[in-house]
């Protein structure tokens, strides 16, 4: 099993849906957030060029935030999802330095918190909360090994490509094109 | 051109500068492992709401803890508004709830209205108050004096109250600063409105036409979600803005207009559209009426002509017509919402409704659909009086076409100088913050002077809140129940909300405030339910439901009477106008002394220095009425002004400074707000997202966060159609200086 995420960037209309979707399923607290959108502009008036991804952990295959961790707090779970144990982070912060992708955030409760891919929800058959939520549909989700899983149609059907590839991290979330 | 790229984070991690969370949500367990999560779920309770931070009506369900705190707000999969899936604002809904600056308990003016000194009261002190003073105008001057302006659930309400009461001036914001123009524009040329959720058949479109209208940043849910699936199934999207909106970044053609010149564009694809017999001769033929004169209107409206105009190339005007033409009758150009712009705007809907026309749109799949509504019976109540005057005796012939209440009229009629045929002598607001909803605040405040009673309703302490005599707190929308939801769609349905949690504080839903009043004021036969679930019951079983039932799906959906979403092929169809086709040619204005064909009309433009001021939505607020919530002040907390880099650089002007708006009548904005320098806006324009830079300190989240396009829109353009505020007249420059202006903290 790989679970991996693919954003389709010609649909995404960057409304933040999936941030607040996420904040309120993960009792993110207020001032924090797990996924973010950014958006790149090109060009001169009027020739322009815009995209939008919605961002979040790449749930990298080598991940140095995973490599770096001193308690193991940080780790692998089943399907290559990054997770963070709360009990055993000390909240050092190593792991927010080493990720290429700013993704993680020192909760205030002392922890490092991330992207779980929404993982309770995955274990019962739901999509994750950003996925669910987007009104465009824009989020794709599933199972890499799966070769009928959406995500591997989708990622079969139409160009993608991943952020800093050249970090090798191996990231896991790929941006239609 | 790396020095050229931007990379902005629309949501930066470590959001805003509230570090600390509301007290409630500290409650909620944080989800750890999943163990935890199985053991919550078990004990989850959900029930059925449907949505209120919009007028899109999204029904869906609130998941609670199994210690009773409102957790989240997700979409119901059987609702054909949202199909499953919220916006951020819907899913942001619970901050309204935990809002800690939420309006607790009916307040009393103490001192001169406006210093906003205030003492609590009870609910019966509050309501006898108001009930005793509508009774005193209304013996002195008639119940037509006093006026209700309403907006949202409540205004059920709240019309019956009034209209029990004998007074029919009821206005809603949302005709005359909203989608006014565009209603009268389609009544007059297919004898029906759009609807709202609009009939526009997007998924199955091959061509949408956008003129100014931003979906992806109004999150008017299911037409977004419709664009994204047509955009899978390769639709062509054109879009009109001088704006590279969200949606131009998804066009396969953006015309980066001159703004206030979209008439000239519409005529010129009308000359292309006839003059190449691109049209639907069978449908035109079939349904429509005054052909002929629309086609020697548009004869010199060539693409060169409207080059001159708008600064879009022939070419492109030639392309795009015929990308419509090669759709049709699958092409949409689409109606618009907020379409008060520059006061000839049911002349450019007219336009609009035309082109529509002329492709065979209307009536047809990837184009509109006809809507189907679900019919609930209501309660038998006493025949409503009839009222002595309305508001059109207010002004005489003024908006002749005005098929509602006309707000800024019934404001213009509260000023005695204006010397109405009557004087409004008191205003009953709910759920609409006049001073940010309606222009020309100095105008609204003048009146403001002169009313002997002011009540307002609002789950919130708005601005308008302020200028109030006394403050009736409403309860959220997750605190009541509402009528059930019977909007038009595809299918006819309805959907519930219900109470998730009891009222706040001291607060009460619209239904209970309206009914107290009614029973003070001798109406209670016009409110025959004392609870409003014995009303809905009542009604689910008349048609053959139940609440129990309609608790646990929260909407029902129903089929159709006969398959006639679309027009049958050969279907003979009575268009409801004058002449029972489709007009090209209005006849009806041309009998209220307007121009039966739509003109092109050059507007103001703005001197040296000075940019028109285009404002807009951003996805995660509505209005100003979100700004302070705690979840999606999250997300955006501030507009910004977006200014192309060759002013910024004409002034000095660095991304990310904080300076102040001055419009061409000398108003400088209240607040700074931040500049955001991008390519994404013209260089004679300006564009600011409406609905920030509240001056109610009690919003303690939102006081003085970004600047109010409102406050900058002194210059009103008054369609003389039907009384809509046209407000993209205005133009703004820039003030770098702190010292030019009184600072207000
Ligand atoms: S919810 Fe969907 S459309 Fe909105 S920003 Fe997130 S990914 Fe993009
Ligand atoms: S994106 Fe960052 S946090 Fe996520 S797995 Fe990769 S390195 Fe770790
Ligand atoms: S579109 Fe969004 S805010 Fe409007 S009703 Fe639907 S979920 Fe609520």
């Amino acid at each position: 099993m790989r679970y991996a995420m693919a954003v389709d960037t010609r649909k995404c209309v960057g409304c933040s849906d999936c941030v607040v979707a996420c904040q309120t399923e993960n009792n993110v607290p207020i001032g924090f957030c797990r996924d973010w959108v950014v958006e790149v502009m090109d060009g001169t008036y009027p020739q322009l060029e815009m995209e939008i991804r919605s961002e979040r952990c790449n749930h990298c295959v080598n991940a140095p935030c995973v490599r770096c961790c001193p308690t193991g707090a940080s780790h692998f779970a089943d399907g290559g999802i990054v997770l963070v144990e709360r009990n055993k982070c000390i909240g050092c912060g190593a792991c927010i330095a080493s990720c290429p992708y700013d993704a993680r955030y020192p909760h205030p409760s002392g922890y490092v918190d991330k992207c779980t891919f929404c993982i309770h929800r995955i274990k019962s058959g739901l999509k994750p909360a950003c996925a669910a939520v987007c009104p465009t549909k824009c989020i794709y989700f599933g199972d890499l090994d799966d070769p009928n899983s959406d995500i591997s149609v989708v990622l079969k059907k139409r160009k993608s490509k991943t952020l800093i590839p050249e970090a090798g991290t191996k990231p896991q979330l790929y941006f239609l094109i | 051109m790396a020095n050229r790229r931007q990379f902005i984070k629309l949501s930066f991690m470590g959001a805003g500068v509230l570090a600390v969370s509301s007290g409630a949500y500290g409650a909620i367990k944080l989800l750890s492992s999943p163990e935890e999560v199985k053991k919550l779920k078990v004990d989850l309770i959900r029930t059925p709401t449907y949505c209120e931070v919009c007028f899109w009506k999204c029904a869906g369900w609130v998941y609670k803890t199994s210690d009773g705190k409102i957790w989240k707000i997700v979409g119901n999969d059987e609702d054909q508004h949202c199909n499953g899936r919220f916006c951020p604002r819907g899913t942001g809904g619970v901050g309204m709830y935990y809002d800690e600056d939420r309006l607790k308990t009916p307040m009393i003016r103490v001192k001169e209205r406006g210093k906003q000194v205030f003492r609590e009261a009870s609910w019966d002190e509050a309501l006898d108050l108001v009930a005793g003073k509508m009774k005193e105008i209304s013996s002195k001057y008639g119940a037509e004096s006093l006026a209700l302006y309403t907006h949202g659930s409540g205004s059920t309400y709240f019309t019956n109250l009034f209209k029990a009461f004998g007074s029919s001036n009821i206005a809603e914001p949302s005709y005359a600063q909203c989608r006014g123009p565009r209603d009268e524009a389609f009544l007059a040329t297919f004898g029906e409105e759009v609807y709202s959720p609009e009939i526009t058949d997007i998924r199955d479109t091959k061509c949408l036409v956008l003129i100014g209208s931003h979906i992806g940043e109004n999150m008017h849910n299911g037409q977004i979600q419709e664009m994204s699936d047509a955009i899978d199934k390769g639709v062509t999207i054109i879009t009109v803005d001088p704006r590279f909106s969200t949606a131009a970044g998804k066009s396969r053609f953006w015309l980066p207009i001159k703004p206030s010149t979209d008439i000239a564009l519409l005529l010129a694809w009308m000359h292309e559209i006839i003059y190449n017999d691109y049209y639907d001769k069978k449908y035109v033929e079939k349904y429509c009426s005054g052909f002929d004169k629309l086609k020697e209107h548009v004869r010199d409206f060539t693409p060169e002509w409207a080059y001159g105009i708008t600064t879009i190339k022939p070419d492109l005007i030639r392309k795009t017509a015929k990308e419509m033409a090669d759709a049709s009758p699958a092409v949409i150009v689409h109606p618009g919402r907020h379409v008060t712009w520059y006061g000839d705007d049911t002349q450019r809907i007219r336009a609009i409704a035309i082109l529509n026309a002329l492709l065979g749109s209307w009536g047809r799949r990837g184009g509109f659909y006809r809507p189907a509504k679900y019919d609930v019976p209501s309660a038998k109540i006493p025949k409503y009086p009839d009222p002595k005057k309305t508001w059109m005796d207010a002004f005489p012939g003024k908006f002749p076409i005005a098929s509602s209440p006309v707000s800024n009229a019934i404001i213009d009629a509260s000023i005695p100088e204006n010397k109405p045929g009557f004087l409004i002598r008191g205003w009953f607001i709910n759920g609409t913050n006049l001073i940010s909803s309606i222009p020309d605040q100095a105008n609204t405040l003048k009146a403001i002077q002169n009313l002997d009673l002011i009540v307002s309703v609002d789950t919130m302490p708005m601005e308008i809140t302020g200028w109030a005599d006394v403050i009736l707190p409403e309860c959220t929308y997750l605190e009541r129940y509402d009528m059930l939801r019977v909007s038009p769609h595809r299918k006819p349905a309805i959907a519930l909300r219900m109470p998730a949690a009891e009222p706040k504080n001291n607060t009460r839903s619209g239904y209970n405030i309206a009914r107290g009043l009614a029973v003070k004021l001798g109406l209670e036969a016009f409110f025959p339910f004392e609870k409003q679930e014995e009303l809905l019951d009542w009604q689910l079983k008349q048609t053959g439901s139940s609440l129990e039932e309609m608790v646990r799906i929260g909407v029902k959906t129903f089929g159709r009477e006969a398959d006639d979403l679309y027009f049958s092929e050969n279907e003979n169809v009575t268009f409801s106008t004058d002449s029972g086709k489709i007009e090209l040619y209005s006849k009806s204005f041309e009998q209220a002394g307007f121009d039966p064909l739509p003109k092109y009309v050059a507007h103001e433009e703005p001197s040296d220095g000075y940019y028109r001021l285009i404002y807009g939505r951003a996805p995660m607020h509505t209005f100003g009425r979100t700004s302070n919530n705690p979840n999606l002040t999250d997300l955006m907390h501030e507009n910004t002004v977006w200014v192309n880099p060759k002013v910024s650089k004409v002034w000095g002007l660095l991304a990310g400074q904080y300076i102040w708006l001055k419009n061409q009548d000398g108003v400088i904005s209240n607040f700074k707000i931040k500049v955001r320098i991008t390519e994404r806006i013209r260089w004679d324009s300006v564009y600011m997202v409406h609905g920030f830079g509240h001056s109610q300190k009690q919003m303690k989240r939102c006081f003085g966060k970004g600047a109010s396009d409102t406050q900058m829109i002194t210059k009103v353009m008054t369609d003389p159609l039907m009384g809509g505020t046209g407000m993209r007249g205005n133009f703004v420059t820039f003030v770098t200086n702190k010292s030019e202006q009184e600072v207000v903290s």
